[in-house]
């Protein structure tokens, strides 16, 4: 890949034929998803995940994606990570060639390793790029730091609560500086106080330099006090349904919680996401 | 009274209490001192083989045994095992017949060990190798295939690839059960040298034991189990003192969670 061109996830060998004919405008996003579909094939049937897809995500954006469970958003995810193959359709990022990681991902809180303290797993993503040693502990050592984790570098996750190892996980991805971070349900596994917390300081962090996110949720008030742009997704096979613009100027905190206009975005969100949960259990049931 | 404190004591109270009944249901008649030797007497001979370096002879022939047949075992258990955990293929060609192969009880294949290997060592050490293999590999691979898939990913989405993946994520995520397979081996590699020190040999505690009865010996018998127990406790603590050592994550920071001070 030349420094400057437009990297595309290469979607599955026998797709790659017809997914590259149609060339896509460059420089206009930072992330640019067309048509893309992805479909598990299991031995005894074809499961559609995701049905043409197409977003387009601004550099500096934080867009947040909503929809009932089993819609496929982590999937899309995954996708965007190049941790699963599309099974057609185009991704493309536009990095103007800044040499730094394409992404980074933020998982669930249980995703850092346990068997490597949190020095050791904040720097992880920088050791596997062959950052050298003392540059990249000093590195996580401030990021240790920023996250309100000073002291605990040496400790194992195991003897931290679930807030402090979700900050682990945050600093990991934060650290090597992406193009792009990807958090798939990063509070999910948290408790309502515990995530009220690490959302106030998701948005002090992401303040410092505003990059752009892809942040996968099922909470809709988590979605607003966050995002630029919430997209909902359908029931599985998912598909965006319903863009809202956020309108709240930044920076923001947590008392925008509070306010009356916050209180009905969240509300008309939850509108337009009802039927789709309703869907989504009855087809789980 | 402490809690903690009190449960000690009751651990330790427990056994010499039930000692102490052994020994007066021995002089008072209750149990017949030709085949149940009354404790006092097998400390005393404990004692005397101990002094006479008899014991001593035989328990570290035992004990060469159990460590040489144990590190072969373990060393193919363990490459196989990490092979068998991350190639399929092989996976599927190899599993069923090592599963098969693995309930075949050990102690019945030692003829036809000592058909191939002979009388010496060799059989002895085979036959715990044999044993502490099958049980290592099943144990390893089962450990490398439930490393926990998120933890793969997350390396993945970190950029590790092949050998980082396996020194990075697969080892230390496959390592608790490796190290529970290790801690079974060592069991089994116990019981298996006994049973093939019982025939065929003149070293050994197992063959000390059954020259103990073949002597109407009874006495000495029960200080050959009194050692069998000492070198099952010592394997127990290497493999658990290896466990922490190897696994610093797992330490027990938080002893006695749980319990109630009764002041």
């Amino acid at each position: 890949m030349q420094p400057g061109e437009p990297y595309r996830c290469p979607p599955r060998a026998e797709e790659s034929g017809r997914a590259a004919k149609k060339p896509i405008s460059p420089m206009a996003s930072k992330i640019v998803l067309k048509d893309v579909t992805k479909v598990f094939q299991t031995r005894a049937r074809v499961v559609p995940a995701l049905d043409r897809v197409s977003l387009e995500v601004a550099d500096g954006e934080f867009v947040c994606v909503v929809g009932p469970s089993g819609c496929g958003k982590s999937t899309l995810l995954r996708i965007l990570a190049g941790l699963v193959p599309q099974t057609s359709g185009e991704v493309v990022f536009n990095t103007g060639g800044s040499g730094k990681p394409l992404h980074s991902l933020v998982f669930q809180e249980y995703a850092i390793f346990p068997w490597k303290t949190v020095l050791q797993n904040v720097l992880f993503g920088l050791e596997m790029r062959g950052v050298p040693r003392a540059e990249r502990e000093t590195a996580a050592q401030a990021w240790i730091e920023r996250v309100g984790l000073r002291g605990f570098a040496d400790a194992y996750p195991r003897q931290l609560s679930g807030g402090m190892r979700q900050r682990v996980g945050i600093a990991r991805a934060f650290v090597n500086d992406p193009e792009v971070l990807l958090m798939d349900e990063p509070m999910g596994a948290l408790d309502a106080q515990t995530r009220l917390l690490l959302m106030d300081e998701l948005l002090r962090l992401w303040e410092a330099d505003r990059k752009t996110v892809v942040y996968i949720t099922h909470d809709i008030e988590e979605a607003v006090l966050l995002g630029d742009r919430v997209v909902l997704m359908t029931a599985r096979p998912g598909r965006p349904k319903a863009t809202f613009t956020v309108p709240f100027a930044r920076p923001r905190d947590i008392a925008l919680m509070a306010s009356p206009e916050f209180a009905r975005l969240s509300y008309e969100i939850w509108e337009a996401l009802r039927d789709e949960a309703i869907a989504a259990m009855a087809a789980t049931a | 009274m402490n809690g903690a404190r009190h449960d000690r004591l009751l651990a330790i109270g427990t056994p010499l209490l039930l000692v102490a009944l052994w020994e007066v249901a021995v002089r008072t008649g209750i149990l017949d001192a030709r085949f149940f030797p009354p404790p006092s007497l097998v400390l005393v001979t404990l004692y005397e083989l101990l002094a006479s370096g008899t014991i001593l002879k035989h328990t570290l022939t035992t004990v060469v045994r159990v460590l040489v047949g144990f590190g072969i075992g373990t060393a193919a258990g363990l490459g196989s095992g990490l092979i068998l955990g991350t190639v399929q293929p092989l996976r599927a060609a190899l599993e069923p017949t090592i599963s098969a192969l693995y309930v075949i009880p050990k102690v019945a294949i030692l003829p036809l060990v000592m058909l191939v290997f002979g009388l010496g060592e060799a059989s002895k050490i085979a036959i715990v190798a044999i044993a502490t293999f099958f049980i290592v590999v099943i144990n390893t691979t089962a450990a490398v295939v439930g490393v926990e898939p998120l933890y793969l990913e997350a390396g993945r989405a970190f950029g590790a690839k092949r050998l980082r993946m396996f020194r990075h994520i697969l080892l230390p995520g496959a390592l608790p059960v490796i190290v529970t397979g290790l801690r079974l081996a060592l069991g089994t590699a116990l019981i298996v040298v006994i049973a093939a020190e019982f025939v065929a040999t003149q070293e050994g505690i197992g063959y000390f034991i059954w020259h103990a009865w073949n002597t109407l010996r009874p006495e000495e018998m029960f200080a050959g189990f009194i050692v069998i127990a000492m070198l099952g406790i010592l394997s127990y603590a290497v493999i658990r003192w290896f466990g922490h050592r190897v696994m610093p994550w797992l330490e027990e920071d938080r002893p006695r969670e749980g319990r109630i001070d009764h002041g």
